[in-house]
């Protein structure tokens, strides 16, 4: 998609994506540096412009650099998130965008080079009733009132590499004293609270003018 | 009554009920499940038609049940929830009770990834506790998940799945009790090759008294040959079968007949069990042998109620 483009503004966030080791300053250099090589071999020619800011996501955080860039570049390659893209795309309609990641889930880093999904951002909440684990994100049927007949030592019938979320939420209940809570048969989930209610938007009152 | 099917029946007058399965074809002819209905007619209180089994598509757990209708056998309709949300499970459940189905089978189904749809989405809207207890309110309340009242009756005995074989083993017996309060008239276990564990989890069930809020079918898995044996033992999950089960199956002259022996055995252990109140046998691809186990198992002729 950037075959066409001379002068490219590699453009990283300092945000989550810094923190996911896949689109911080650092990041920023490598991909600039990859592009120039694929361009050199090819035997063409490429401007790169490498810059970070804060958070891509805030149009106060994007707007002042990328106007003090104006002119400098044909296409904007996002090292942001999706929403970091997108935020570009609403305060600069003239300017193309480009993703250079796939955003692929809310986690948190188990270790060092691992991340693993843990929310899957729903819009009603859970973790209150299942001890603090999400079957929403971790079972592979989203079951409220598991586990299934495909759990077994502990693992997820998808496979031998995933936890049964459910099997995690009997265990730590138990250890916190509180099992009864699942004898009760939790109710029908509220789709209509996250994204099966199609695009969704947050207004607070006492912070807009 | 609850549905007055032949299956609620039995089970409500004390009896010992054999169940069986039909899975319908990947295809649109009826001669197959027709085939299988007429092997199996005899010798069956009621049969289960499989919805889309290991998440492999087939031709419609209803229309299955229709045809089976059509030939004097009375059908249990199997519904997974992976495949529809709330608005199609109620519409087909109208639907299966204006074409004269009284019996349910409420399952979440196997995941999608097993099947031949890997990258399908799986719908879970609802799961398959709340499944039973939506089809009792509609039932027992005349009303949908929403509240809204239905028009007309919806006459179903309803059924659910429990496997004891499963982990977190202490658990399995909670689950039981919250499908039972949750309207499940029955329940058709998973495949039985390890009777003392099973008898276990039956002592834990009859200590909660669930052998008397529901009815228990023990679920049997004729085996053909060593192979399957292995397979199951090694590939299938929550399934539990002993090793000393397959070295049986792989030391026998004839593997077959011994897949029969090991199942009369079993047939004959799970009837000692108190509160187990029927088996519901499930012979994929060996439907023909169950006529034979059920005579051999001194279940026949079956009871006319």
């Amino acid at each position: 998609m950037i075959e066409d483009a001379n002068r490219i503004l590699v453009l990283g966030c300092k945000g989550c994506t810094t923190v996911c080791c896949a689109g911080g300053p650092k990041e920023v250099q490598e991909l600039a540096t990859l592009i120039r090589m694929n361009r050199k071999q090819k035997g063409t020619t490429v401007e790169t412009l490498e810059a970070s800011n804060e958070l891509q996501c805030e149009p106060q955080s994007v707007g002042p650099l990328l106007e003090k860039l104006a002119d400098q570049f044909d296409v904007i390659l996002s090292m942001a998130c999706g929403a970091g893209v997108q935020t570009i795309v609403k305060s600069f309609p003239d300017v193309r965008v480009l993703p250079a990641l796939n955003t692929n889930f809310i986690g948190m880093a188990e270790e060092h080079g691992v991340w693993t999904e843990v929310c899957v951002a729903c819009g009603d909440c859970l973790l209150g009733r299942t001890a603090g684990i999400c079957p929403m994100t971790r079972c592979a049927k989203q079951l409220l009132n598991g586990p299934c007949g495909g759990s077994m030592k502990g693992k997820c019938e998808i496979s031998k590499d995933v936890d049964c979320a459910w099997q995690l939420i009997i265990d730590r209940l138990t250890r916190l004293g509180r099992l009864e809570v699942l004898e009760e048969i939790y109710p029908v989930k509220d789709w209509s609270a996250g994204w099966h209610r199609g695009p969704q938007k947050i207004v607070r009152e006492d912070l807009t003018s | 009554m609850k549905s007055g099917s032949n299956l609620e029946r039995i089970l409500e007058s004390g009896q010992f009920a054999v169940t069986g399965e039909c899975g319908p074809p990947k295809g649109s002819s009826p001669k197959v499940v027709q085939k299988k209905g007429e092997l199996l007619k005899s010798c069956c209180d009621a049969l289960n038609v499989t919805d889309n089994q290991t998440a492999i598509v087939r031709m419609s757990s209803l229309a299955g049940c229709v045809i089976l209708q059509g030939i004097g056998l009375e059908p249990v309709l199997q519904m997974v929830v992976r495949d529809r949300n709330r608005l199609a499970l109620q519409s087909d459940i109208l639907g299966a009770v204006a074409l004269g189905v009284g019996n349910i089978l409420c399952l979440s189904g196997d995941h999608q990834k097993f099947g031949n749809h890997p990258t399908a989405k799986g719908v879970y809207d609802i799961d398959s506790m709340q499944f039973i207890r939506m089809v009792k309110t509609m039932r027992d309340e005349h009303r949908f998940i929403n509240g809204e009242e239905i028009s007309g009756d919806v006459p179903l005995y309803i059924g659910a799945a429990a496997n004891p074989f499963a982990d977190p083993f202490e658990f399995r017996v909670t689950r039981l009790a919250k499908k039972a309060n949750a309207g499940a008239d029955f329940i058709q276990t998973q495949g039985i090759f390890d009777v003392a564990r099973f008898a276990e989890w039956m002592k834990m069930v009859r200590d909660r008294g669930l052998h008397e809020k529901t009815h228990i079918l023990a679920g049997l898995i004729p085996i053909k040959s060593v192979g399957m044996a292995r397979y199951m033992r090694n590939n299938v999950s929550g399934l539990s079968v002993p090793k000393e089960l397959v070295d049986r199956m792989a030391d026998a002259k004839d593997a077959k007949e011994e897949g029969v022996k090991i199942c009369l055995e079993t047939i004959e252990e799970l009837k000692d069990i108190e509160g187990v109140h029927g088996i519901h046998i499930m012979a994929v691809a060996w439907e023909d042998i169950v006529p034979r186990i059920v005579e051999e198992a001194g279940l026949m002729p079956r009871p006319v109620v």
